[in-house]
């Protein structure tokens, strides 16, 4: 028998969302998807009219759902917004050449500029070659660090007010699950909200417009919308730690699918007791990036491939900073213990 | 001392061979002084070896130091033993009877009482089978020389409203009287001792049972019913505790179990009260505080000391035993965090260190009307303007925009609908005038929803009825309903909010 969407009761129902498990026709899904990221744009004051905005664009789902979603709200609501595209090309052969045509694709449908941006005119070194050194359980530390350091050197070089990236909501509440597990209480904080804080040179604030979008949502979107996008998973990926937490998450939404609301929720209420340590921000000394520390991540992993000593910077490291920062060579003891690699 | 230092199987007399490797992950540089340790991976995990009975001693020494650093219970205080018959609770149980004993160092001075909640009813199990497990217990507690009282949880549908309400506490807790009272006590002011013996217990009824069963049987899923079932037995504990006269209860829960605890809370929308739920004491109640002792102890250290030292046990099937791994997430949660610990096994410790680090939003024990009806903590569903309750109430609005007219066919029927599942869709609205399925007093679900918190709202929403729930409650939710009618007749004439001086 069929069903009747439950919003305008007069078409037939297409799918059943879901984050709430209405029926819906495929019109009022899209109005409600787009209305729900309008109304979290607007509630939370993410954009202010007149600002040039960038998408960080990887080509995949989120990004590609994002950046339409941004040019069709910025042309119904008026936000003013001058919009573009950044990409990052970590140089990971298979996986990111073909996921960067897809990233030229939506630049020519929909008409926004686009600037890619690479680990190598970066820092000297692509995926494939820090994989080689690295082995395959920390790669994913050494792609999160660079990759941040570059949206933001190629916002700065492109010379936007904001960066906007696809995280959507179960990413957030991987993200707070997995701070949970690991026992990051400074990030378990920082980690719910919406965008980052704006002062401060050399930052671009980035702001999460799709937070409240549950993954599946994103795709029924792009589904229906007929989008195109590139699905694979990153071929170095299936050991990170968040894998745990992603499937944790999965069973938990079978379980009960508002579960991914409910742990965002529980991210955004947390309180940390007084007098426990937080990192304070301050400057890297080599770079002049934000760090906590007196060098920031990426400067210390890039010091540990360029010597030949690939777990520095995985683990406690901020007693070596001094050395590295003067260009002392490192005890025998300690260079041991950051050469062994397992593979 | 003993000889740790040269690691296992070095030394030669049997006696004093290490027994047990206990794994655990120190946050500080230097572990517990006294106890040498042997640092086996880069990763700051130490593997602490024991002989038997520097074991016990360790196991001693902690269960003390807990309760006295942090001076919790006074000298002279009744003190209720929350025991399920569980190991964690047995070996609090066995350190509290050791405690107490005259010949002990550092003795501990209050005066326990153990209290028993027989759920017996809310399982399923027969009468025979419910006499059988209590009876059991009975020996145990008798052996103890403490008073002790079983309790059938039917009795939790005839407790008074009150219980779900934040009382004062009744005497003076602060941290400075606290050396007072250890030194009146030590000058001997004389103690009766107790007689150890068990209080009659009510004799049970069908229909109270038949009642239980329904109102756990109205929660759709086993998460809320298992929800529902901690937080009637947090209640009548609460309730025992408060009518005669202890102000402290104990609960038995172990490291492990809190670890799974905070992640089934998180998961559940509990983030603002994860102190008070996983924390070392709880003070929502006010004048009840409960206190965790054993939240140090990992499962298995409970076990070896169980075993080492012949603690008797009597184990109790709960509502997930035997259930698969996801048939709720208090159960998914468990084989998850076990899993883990398999591959990293820090991640229970860590855990349990970032509950150590949270506290209470907004300063916790504090303000009465803004308290949840079921769980007693503070209301966290104020929706900020850009907040994930902002989010679900959006779309919510979104899906829903013509609910007079249409009838939901969908499996998940949305929060308006009014009637329970087994009478029947009447595809009327909630708030409708005249629900069929309602008798005199039957609370709207969308009036008790404004009563609790966002984890409460959740057990709701999954209930198919309310017609079931208890008469406290209720009888509260009519009261607090009342009672914010009266405010907003005179709110433009109120100068300051209650409970805020």
């Amino acid at each position: 028998m069929p069903v009747s969407c439950s919003s305008c009761g007069e078409k037939r129902a297409a799918l059943k969302r879901p984050k709430t498990g209405h029926s819906l026709c495929k019109e009022c899904f899209f109005m409600a998807f787009e209305e729900e990221v309008h109304q979290t744009i607007v509630n939370a004051s993410l954009f202010k009219s007149g600002e040039s905005v960038a998408i960080a664009a990887s080509g995949g789902k989120d990004s590609t759902v994002l950046a339409h979603v941004m040019k069709v709200l910025n042309e119904r609501y008026n936000y003013g917004l001058e919009l573009m595209l950044i990409s990052v090309d970590e140089g990971i052969t298979g996986y990111r050449d073909d996921s960067l045509e897809t990233v030229k694709r939506n630049q020519q449908q929909y008409e926004l500029p686009l600037k890619i941006v690479s680990y190598e005119e970066l820092y000297g070194w692509t995926m494939d070659a820090i994989v080689k050194q690295v082995g395959l359980k920390n790669n994913c530390t050494f792609c999160g660090v660079f990759r941040r350091q570059a949206l933001d050197r190629g916002a700065l070089m492109l010379k936007v007010d904001k960066i906007c990236t696809g995280h959507n909501a179960d990413d957030v509440a991987e993200t707070v699950l997995m701070n949970v597990l690991r026992g990051d209480i400074a990030r378990l904080r920082r980690c719910t909200a919406i965008s980052t804080a704006s002062e401060g040179e050399g930052v671009v604030p980035r702001c999460k417009p799709l937070k409240y979008a549950y993954e599946k949502e994103i795709v029924l979107y792009a589904y229906f919308k007929k989008l195109d996008y590139f699905s694979t998973e990153c071929i170095y990926s299936p050991n990170a730690y968040r894998g745990h937490a992603r499937t944790f998450l999965k069973d938990l939404e079978s379980i009960r699918p508002s579960s991914i609301i409910d742990i965002i929720h529980s991210g955004e209420n947390l309180s940390v007791r007084e007098g426990v340590k937080m990192p304070v921000q301050g400057t890297c000394s080599r770079c002049g990036y934000i760090s906590s520390q007196a060098l920031c991540k990426s400067c210390v992993l890039l010091e540990g491939l360029n010597r030949g000593l690939p777990k520095l910077g995985i683990g406690k490291h901020h007693r070596l900073h001094g050395k590295i920062l003067s260009q002392q060579p490192l005890t025998e003891k300690e260079e041991r213990k950051l050469k062994s690699v397992e593979f | 001392m003993c000889e740790m230092q040269r690691g296992a199987g070095s030394s030669s007399d049997p006696c004093r061979r290490p027994v047990l490797q206990v794994r655990r992950t120190w946050e500080a540089e230097a572990p517990p002084r006294g106890l040498s340790v042997r640092n086996r991976s880069a990763r700051a995990d130490c593997v602490l070896l024991f002989v038997r009975s520097c074991f016990r001693d360790y196991f001693t020494h902690k269960f003390r130091a807990m309760l006295g650093k942090t001076r919790l219970i006074f000298p002279g205080e009744k003190v209720l033993l929350a025991i399920s018959g569980g190991p964690s609770s047995s070996a609090m149980l066995s350190q509290v009877q050791q405690g107490l004993s005259q010949s002990a160092q550092k003795k501990l001075r209050f005066l326990p009482a153990i209290v028993h909640i027989d759920e017996g009813g809310a399982l399923g199990l027969s009468l025979v089978e419910r006499q059988r497990l209590v009876s059991e217990l009975q020996v145990i507690f008798r052996a103890s020389g403490f008073n002790f009282y079983t309790i059938p949880l039917e009795q939790v549908l005839d407790l008074p409203s009150s219980v779900v309400n934040v009382a004062p506490p009744s005497f003076d807790q602060a941290p400075d009287s606290y050396k007072a009272a250890v030194d009146v006590d030590l000058q001997g002011a004389g103690r009766d001792p107790q007689q150890g013996g068990g209080v009659p217990e009510p004799r049970l009824d069908e229909s109270q049972t038949r009642s239980l069963q329904q109102l756990l049987g109205s929660a759709a899923t086993l998460t809320a019913r298992a929800e529902l079932l901690s937080t009637l037995r947090q209640h009548l504990l609460v309730h025992t505790a408060r009518t005669r006269g202890y102000s402290k209860l104990l609960l038995g829960e172990s490291c492990s179990r809190l670890a799974v605890r905070l992640l089934t809370c998180v998961s559940l929308g509990r983030g603002a009260h994860l102190a008070q739920d996983t924390g070392f004491s709880d003070c929502r109640f006010g004048d009840v505080t409960l206190v965790r002792p054993m939240r140090e102890f990992s499962a298995k250290e409970i076990a070896v000391y169980n075993h080492m030292f012949g603690v008797p046990t009597v184990i109790i099937p709960t509502l997930d035993t035997k259930m698969p791994e996801k048939a709720s997430i208090q159960r998914l949660s468990q084989s998850f965090v076990s899993r883990l610990q398999q591959d990293f096994p820090s991640t229970v410790s860590t855990i349990y260190r970032t509950s150590e680090k949270l506290q209470t939003a907004g300063g916790g024990c504090s303000a009465q009307d803004g308290r949840c009806l079921l769980c007693v903590c503070s209301v966290d569903t104020a929706a900020g303007k850009a907040s994930a309750l902002q989010a679900r109430l959006i779309s919510e609005q979104l899906c829903c925009q013509e609910p007079a007219g249409t009838v939901q066919v969908g499996p998940t029927p949305p929060a308006g609908q009014c009637c329970s599942a087994t009478d029947g869709e009447c595809g009327r609205p909630a708030g409708g005038a005249g629900c069929c399925s309602s008798h005199f007093r039957a609370p709207e679900k969308k009036e008790l929803q404004k009563l609790l918190c966002y984890s409460c709202q959740l057990i709701l929403r999954d209930m198919s009825s309310v017609a079931h729930l208890p008469q406290y409650i209720v009888a509260e939710a009519e009261r607090r309903k009342r009672r914010s009618l009266m405010k907003d007749e005179i709110s433009e004439f109120l100068l300051e909010e209650e409970g805020s001086s």
